[in-house]
């Protein structure tokens, strides 16, 4: 059989940067591959090139053995080529039907009008053979984060693509929405589609994938097939070395004061009668779906969404939060789900972002910023951290997911926060400096700060929490001890619903993203 | 391997950081001096030591007006209002001095004051009541316009009763100490302004602030800094800058017009994107900004003197606008 695509020797370099270096790559019909590597490995520069976002510097590409050149993203769709970004590029003021056939839109008219309900009725289709049920004329904006994605794929479908690239597709998707794609995948793969799958998850890439090429540093390292290849084989390639995963103790935490007491927290339909204790030196892991409330309590308690009732104690005081001022006044910080948009000021410097929190510590006569001082801080904590990069005065833009997301942690380091609320601390950051984050998260446990753990992978809050709890729609569903609990105890209570209808459950999703 | 291959592309990065921002710069200077060599050579008037000094004269006040406008557009936002501000402030300066006969010190606070005190209206708008700034800042343009208007009964107050008055612009503190240098004081006070503004912005707190609300409001704002306050300073101390451009163009009137004013702001936003200030936010510097304005009154007065008409001057400042903006696109890409 011939292959689909052949890549072979392919280099691209940017400004000082020799991203691809000899890089291979070779798809099936009817496969679906997996690409994977660290961060900055060279993954989606690669398959940027292939659709037609980069243009390479030397090497091949066969498209069904024939070399091909590949110079814009319009070309690739000519090919065949479809690519699902890890942001997702959809206007957001427009229908689902509208944002998978803009440009391509079926008119009317002489060609004078648009045809929308052609443009329903093809939207409705795609939607039908993907087993999906969504409203083709409903606003973008308006969908969960998973919908949006199916949309981008009922998109890529539309072009009748024979190769499709997935950068991280399940990042923000729960468990639930993760199989919904898997069973689209698999779907695609019957009908003869293609698919790269870039993803650092491994448990999805052992359920979904049917071979897997690793890549290190912009080059090529191996492709060996999933099913007899095991996760510490595959992982030892990426890095380049093994790395272990091992639980940590519990702690004995019962003799801790209760820093952080919330009790019948409510807000709207997204926070229903929440409450919660966490102790001294405590990390306690926040499970659930996506959607279950997590980062709405998380908000909520910083203060940058207001609550409707609920009373909150901050080591036995109780007290009002009205903004994050309060709440950071407090020794209370959020660490957002979303670094760029919630965290981090990217244009500025390393140092800039550090200190944004504590600034007032920082000033002489209170008006003069003390540079000397905010450089030494900023030094001392790129140090502590290990994060990688030239001087303090770097912008943050140019550092990696992981070394921003340290970045965000020494911020609240900084600011000496007691109680921290670490949302999805890990989402988009390679293996390597996952584990950082992990001990780093211990460490600061042991040093007495109560931490409060949001997360989807459920392997990690097992790994992570001293205790669990867990949120379905809005509401605590129980606590686990960390101790003898599996993941199927954990979902049994994330899908714990109050009303199983599923409008029921959509109200609720839709209301958290808005 | 890594790390040596690592290192290198950090470095570069680095590099091509530093280099960006002086090369902003430097293109702006260099425009700058290639205007004034081109006028040099088309016409002997030019580089007079005369013509030179009206130049700069010429420049006072949209220099500090653009000063002003470089606050408030380093947060993200826009300032519409700063050109009828600046009348609104020299008419009030007119009140307390001519209707009132007031000292003129205390005229010359109530100006500053008055702009101060709208640009905290402008702030508040923006900052607590969500008013998206284009919209606030002109609705303030036209409030004050009409304000100035009506305080003033349409008609220029005139400073007769304050001789001293005309001294803020007109006459010369160094050229009294050095008279080979008869640089006037309106000028000065551009320069003073311009200092202490590019001091605020990369030395204090306040500056931080302006930069990261413009780099990232929301990220700020659950930093737990206090963004709505900060915002409103921003615009205050705006304001406060346009009441000095008021007293400037007052002095050099020897009154308060009540009917100048508009289209001044337009020239102010002008400078500032011409010195390499991004209109998204996040970025700018108070040294681009009045090599930005130099570079619109050396054009202004060169086609002056070259005696091209008014209304070609207008179409090549818009033009030389659009080409700043241009370059400065290509220079990212690339």
């Amino acid at each position: 059989m011939k292959p689909l695509v052949t890549i072979t020797d392919l280099d691209k370099s940017f400004p000082g940067v020799k991203a691809l270096k000899k890089a291979r790559f070779e798809l099936f019909a009817g496969e679906v591959h997996a690409l994977m590597g660290e961060n900055g490995a060279g993954k989606s520069t690669l398959m940027k090139v292939l659709a037609g976002i980069y243009h390479k510097d030397a090497g091949e590409i066969l498209i069904d053995g024939t070399p091909v050149d590949i110079p814009s993203p319009r070309a690739a769709q000519d090919l065949g080529i479809s690519i699902i970004h890890q942001e997702l590029n959809l206007m957001n003021d427009l229908t689902a039907a509208q944002n998978i056939f803009i440009g391509r839109e079926p008119k009317r008219a002489m060609g004078l009008l648009l045809d929308e309900e052609a443009l329903n009725r093809a939207a409705a289709e795609i939607f039908k053979r993907m087993h999906l049920r969504l409203d083709p004329q409903a606003e973008v904006g308006g969908l969960t984060v998973a919908k949006q994605q199916m949309v981008e794929i009922a998109k890529a479908l539309s072009f009748r693509s024979k190769v499709l690239i997935m950068d991280e597709p399940t990042a923000a998707l729960n468990s639930a929405e993760i199989a919904e794609l898997f069973s689209i995948i698999r779907q695609l793969k019957a009908e003869g589609v293609g698919i790269v799958y870039i993803s650092h998850k491994m448990d999805e890439l052992e359920e979904i994938s049917d071979r897997v090429t690793v890549m290190r540093d912009g080059e090529y390292v191996g492709t060996v097939p999933t099913a007899s290849t095991s996760v510490d084989t595959i992982i030892s390639m990426m890095v380049g070395r093994s790395l272990t995963e091992t639980k940590t103790d519990v702690p004995d935490l019962s003799s801790h004061e209760v820093v952080l007491e919330v009790r019948n927290l409510r807000r709207s339909s997204t926070i229903q009668d929440v409450s919660f204790k966490l102790r001294k030196g405590e990390i306690l892991g926040f499970a659930g779906l996506m959607g279950a409330g997590r980062t709405e309590v998380a908000r909520a308690i910083f203060g940058a969404d207001p609550i409707d009732s609920g009373e909150i104690i901050v080591r036995g005081q109780p007290v009002t939060i009205r903004s994050p001022q309060d709440a950071v006044r407090l020794g209370i910080g959020y660490l957002s789900e979303d670094r760029k948009r919630f965290g981090l000021a990217t244009g500025m410097d390393v140092a800039a972002n550090i200190v944004m929190p504590c600034l007032s510590k920082f000033l002489s006569m209170n008006v003069f910023l003390k540079a000397r001082a905010i450089r030494e801080t900023a030094r001392s904590y790129i140090g502590r951290l290990r994060i990688k990069t030239p001087s303090e005065a770097q912008e943050v833009r140019f550092l990696s997911g992981g070394n921003q997301q340290k970045i965000v942690i020494a911020k609240w380091l900084a600011r000496d926060c007691e109680i921290l609320f670490f949302d999805e601390p890990t989402r988009g950051i390679d293996i390597g400096a996952k584990n950082e984050i992990y001990k780093l998260l211990n460490a600061l446990a042991e040093q007495g700060r109560a931490i409060v753990m949001i997360s989807s992978e459920l392997p990690e809050i097992l790994r992570m929490s001293h205790r669990i709890a867990v949120m379905c729609e809005g509401r605590m569903t129980g606590e686990l001890p960390s101790e003898g609990t599996t993941q199927e105890d954990i979902m049994r209570l994330a899908t714990q619903r109050h009303s199983i209808t599923a409008d029921n459950v959509n109200a609720a999703t839709k209301g958290s993203i808005s | 391997m890594t790390t040596i291959v690592e290192k290198e592309t950090q470095t570069v990065i680095r590099s091509a950081v530093l280099s960006q921002g002086a090369w902003q710069k430097l293109l702006a200077f260099a425009s700058l001096i290639a205007l004034m060599a081109v006028f040099s050579i088309a016409s002997e008037n030019f580089l007079q030591a005369d013509n030179l000094i009206g130049i700069l004269q010429a420049t006072a006040v949209n220099g500090v007006l653009a000063v002003a406008a470089t606050f408030v557009i380093i947060t993200g936002g826009i300032d519409l209002s700063v050109g009828t501000l600046m009348t609104f402030c020299a008419v009030i300066a007119g009140v307390f001095l001519t209707y009132w006969g007031l000292p003129m010190p205390v005229g010359i606070l109530a100006a500053i004051a008055a702009g101060a005190l709208c640009g905290s209206v402008s702030g508040t708008l923006i900052a607590k009541m969500k008013i998206p700034p284009f919209i606030a800042t002109l609705g303030m343009m036209m409030l004050l316009k009409g304000l100035a208007l009506v305080i003033s009964g349409t008609r220029p107050i005139y400073f007769n009763d304050t001789p001293n008055f005309s001294m803020i612009s007109q006459e010369s503190f160094i050229g009294a100490i050095l008279p080979f240098l008869p640089i006037p004081n309106g000028v000065l006070i551009l320069f003073v302004v311009a200092v202490a503004s590019s001091l605020v912005l990369t030395r204090t707190a306040l500056g931080r602030y302006t930069f990261a609300l413009g780099s990232n409001e929301e990220a700020v704002r659950l930093s737990g800094v206090n963004t709505d306050f900060w915002k409103i300073i921003v615009y205050t101390v705006s304001g406060g800058i346009c009441g000095i451009a008021g007293l400037i163009i007052a002095s050099r009137l020897n009154s308060a017009q009540p009917a100048l004013g508009q289209g001044y702001e337009l020239d102010a936003i002008a400078a500032v994107v011409i010195g390499g200030t991004s209109l998204s936010g996040g970025r700018g510097t108070i040294l681009g900004t009045i090599i930005g304005a130099l570079i619109i009154s050396v054009l202004t007065n060169g086609l002056r003197i070259l005696s091209v008409a008014q209304e070609w001057q207008t179409v090549v400042t818009g033009v030389i606008i659009i080409l700043a903006v241009y370059a400065d696109i290509l220079r990212r890409r690339s």
